[in-house]
Order: structure tokens, then C-alpha cells, then sequence
């Protein structure tokens, strides 16, 4: 056995969950003793992702979303975070994108958690969009407390 | 979190499996192989994601089964360094906080990468971080089946391929059968990190 690329590519959980959707359902078929580790990661997995916002999105919404992340010169690794994770508040930004305080300002910060509540449903709220803007600037205000 | 790996291997058929179509019966023997299993520098394999190539099969005098080199590719689950997890707490020890993502469990969150101050509770068995603001200091406890929010810091690896017969205490062996071939360190020492109530409730 050789591996010959251990990076080809990243994955987001999305596409991660959808596989093994497909893979759950076409399991069901066939059962067999030798299929056990199969069935367990992937149970296992599935329940893991179940509770990550990646449910509710789609093909067409990660695309939009990662052109719409074009103009703030982020990494791959920051805006596969940024889609999987799905801040709500500045503070997470923060932990997401290393150095945001240097790299966006202020209001970049902001226009980037009001692009996330917009295009990315939100798992826990049916009104996802407002209940992101008041964590965005609560988080902001607790950012300032911390600095103080 | 996941990446994908392209990896090429040789898969052994056996007879009774001749009346599947050959692409069905190597992705069968794939997930088998590798299915939850941790290949050593790589990470824990998940699942196929597809089949690049599929070489000649061969038949070997002496085994009655073929034998196919098969070009493939898989999904992995290797988080990079200083990614963002989010996991529950499996269990407090002195070591440090244990820490599952359910397919997951050998993540360890060592005491000097807590939240500072934290003290460990003998008689609760879990760790505190001693919150400190104008009126007092709040005792925030880490308990099981919480949420909890970790920075990956650092990844080990360790070969559990079996050797040959120790001639030294069986001892030493018994020690290496404990540890696990793939295990993670996080930190939860930055502001947003720890558990989701201590900062959701700011908000």
C-alpha cells in the first residue's frame, strides 16, 4: 500500500456528509459481519456532522459563499473554517482568521458575519439573520472589554 | 477537518466473490481494509471517496483469487494544525481534559493549555477555571457531555505495527498496546476557546 498525495484535497463537512449519506443508503442492502467498521465510522461521522451547520447547506450555497469571500484575501484553510464552523460572533472570527485584528478592519469584520448569517442557513434559529447581527456586536463589545 | 488522500494499493479478490462486477467487490475489499482505521502519518480513514484506476488483474499460481492494483482515493480525517474543533468532554484527569468528536476520541487538552487560572477539583474530578472580573471570582467547571470549543496544536503518531517477541520485560509491551496510534493535543487557552456557554451567554 503507497500513499502517493496525503493532501490532495480539503474537504468541507458538506461534502463529507453527503458522501456518506449516499454511503449510508446504499449500504443498507447489504449487510454483512466484514461491513462492521464501515457502518460504525460512518454512523458515528454522520452523527458528528448532524450537529454542525454543514445540514442545511448545499452545492449552490458554498459556492456563492466562496465567491462572495473572494475580496477579503483569505486562506483556503480560513474560509473552509469559516464555512464549516459558521461564526456567529467577532470573537470567532477571530479565533477562524489569524491576525484579522491587522489584516480587516472593523467594519470588514462585521460585513463578514453579516455574509455568513446571510448565506449560510443557521442551524439553530428559523430567523437566522437577525440573531447573527446581535451576536456580531455583542461579541464586538465583549472584545473590547477583554482589551481593556 | 477532512482531506482527501490518493493512495494505490493491491486487492485480493477471493472466488467466491467473482460474481460481483469487479469495481463492486474492490470497493467493498477497500472499506473493509480501511474503514476507521488509522494509516500510520496519514490519519483515520473514513471512507472511498472514488476509484481513480483500475490496473490488469492477475492471478497468482498457488491462490486461486485475483489480484488488482486499484488507483483510488479517500476521505481522512486529519484536522491541520491551529484548526478550530468543536468536541464534547469526554472525561476530566490530572493529565488534562478528554475530549470526543464521537468517531473520534484521543484528543487531549493538557492542564498549561487550559484557561488560565484553572485548578483541578479532586473531589469532583473535573477541571476549573477560576474566572476572575470586579465582583469575585466565578468557578466556571468543565463537566462531561459539554460542549466544548479547542484549537488543535499538535498531532502524534505512533506505529502500532506489531514486532516480533520481546526479549526485555513483557511489561514494556503491555505499555505500547495502551497507546493510541493517532492522538491529538489541543488548547483551549484564547479568548472564544472552552466551553460554548462561557461565551455564547456573553452575546
Amino acid at each position: 500500500m503507497e500513499v502517493v498525495n496525503d493532501q490532495a484535497a480539503m474537504l468541507s463537512n458538506y461534502e463529507v456528509f453527503s458522501l456518506l449519506k449516499e454511503i449510508e443508503s446504499k449500504g443498507k442492502k447489504k449487510k454483512s459481519r466484514a461491513q462492521q467498521n464501515l457502518a460504525t465510522i460512518t454512523y458515528e461521522t454522520l452523527k458528528y456532522l448532524s450537529n454542525t451547520p454543514c445540514t442545511l447547506q448545499n452545492l449552490e450555497m458554498v459556492a456563492e459563499f466562496m465567491e462572495a469571500l473572494g475580496p477579503y484575501n483569505l486562506t483556503k484553510a480560513e474560509k473552509l473554517q469559516l464555512l464549516n464552523h459558521r461564526p456567529s460572533s467577532a470573537v470567532e472570527i477571530q479565533l477562524i482568521i489569524e491576525e484579522s485584528e491587522e489584516r480587516l478592519t472593523e467594519e470588514q469584520i462585521d460585513e463578514l458575519l453579516q455574509l455568513v448569517a446571510d448565506k449560510l442557513p443557521d442551524p439553530n434559529a428559523p430567523e437566522g439573520g437577525g440573531e447573527g447581527e446581535e451576536f456580531g456586536e455583542g461579541g464586538t463589545e465583549r472584545m473590547e472589554e477583554e482589551e481593556e | 477537518m477532512f482531506t482527501l488522500v490518493e493512495m494505490t494499493d493491491t486487492v485480493r479478490i477471493p472466488p467466491h466473490l467473482f460474481h460481483i462486477k469487479l469495481n463492486d467487490a474492490v470497493i467493498e475489499e477497500l472499506n473493509n481494509k480501511f474503514a476507521n482505521k488509522v494509516v500510520y502519518n496519514v490519519g483515520l480513514c473514513i471512507a472511498l471517496f472514488d476509484i481513480t484506476k483500475l490496473e490488469d488483474s492477475f492471478i497468482f499460481p498457488g491462490d486461486g483469487a485475483s489480484h488488482t492494483r486499484v488507483h483510488f482515493r479517500y476521505v481522512v480525517f486529519r484536522p491541520f494544525m491551529d484548526e478550530i474543533l468543536q468536541g464534547r468532554i469526554r472525561s476530566c484527569s490530572r493529565e488534562g481534559v478528554h475530549v470526543s468528536l464521537g468517531f473520534f476520541d484521543d484528543i487531549l487538552i493538557p492542564p498549561d493549555a487550559l484557561q488560565q487560572p484553572s485548578k483541578f477539583d479532586e473531589s469532583e474530578q473535573v477541571w476549573v477555571w477560576e474566572y476572575e472580573t470586579e465582583e469575585g471570582t466565578h468557578d466556571l467547571f468543565m463537566d462531561k457531555e459539554e460542549e466544548i470549543r479547542f484549537r488543535v496544536v499538535d498531532e502524534v503518531f505512533v506505529d502500532t505495527t506489531p514486532t516480533g517477541p520481546k526479549v526485555s520485560e513483557a511489561a514494556e509491551a503491555d505499555k505500547e498496546a495502551k497507546k493510541s496510534p493517532y492522538s491529538l493535543v489541543g488548547t483551549i487557552s484564547e479568548p472564544g476557546l472552552g466551553l460554548l456557554s462561557w461565551w455564547n451567554s456573553i452575546g
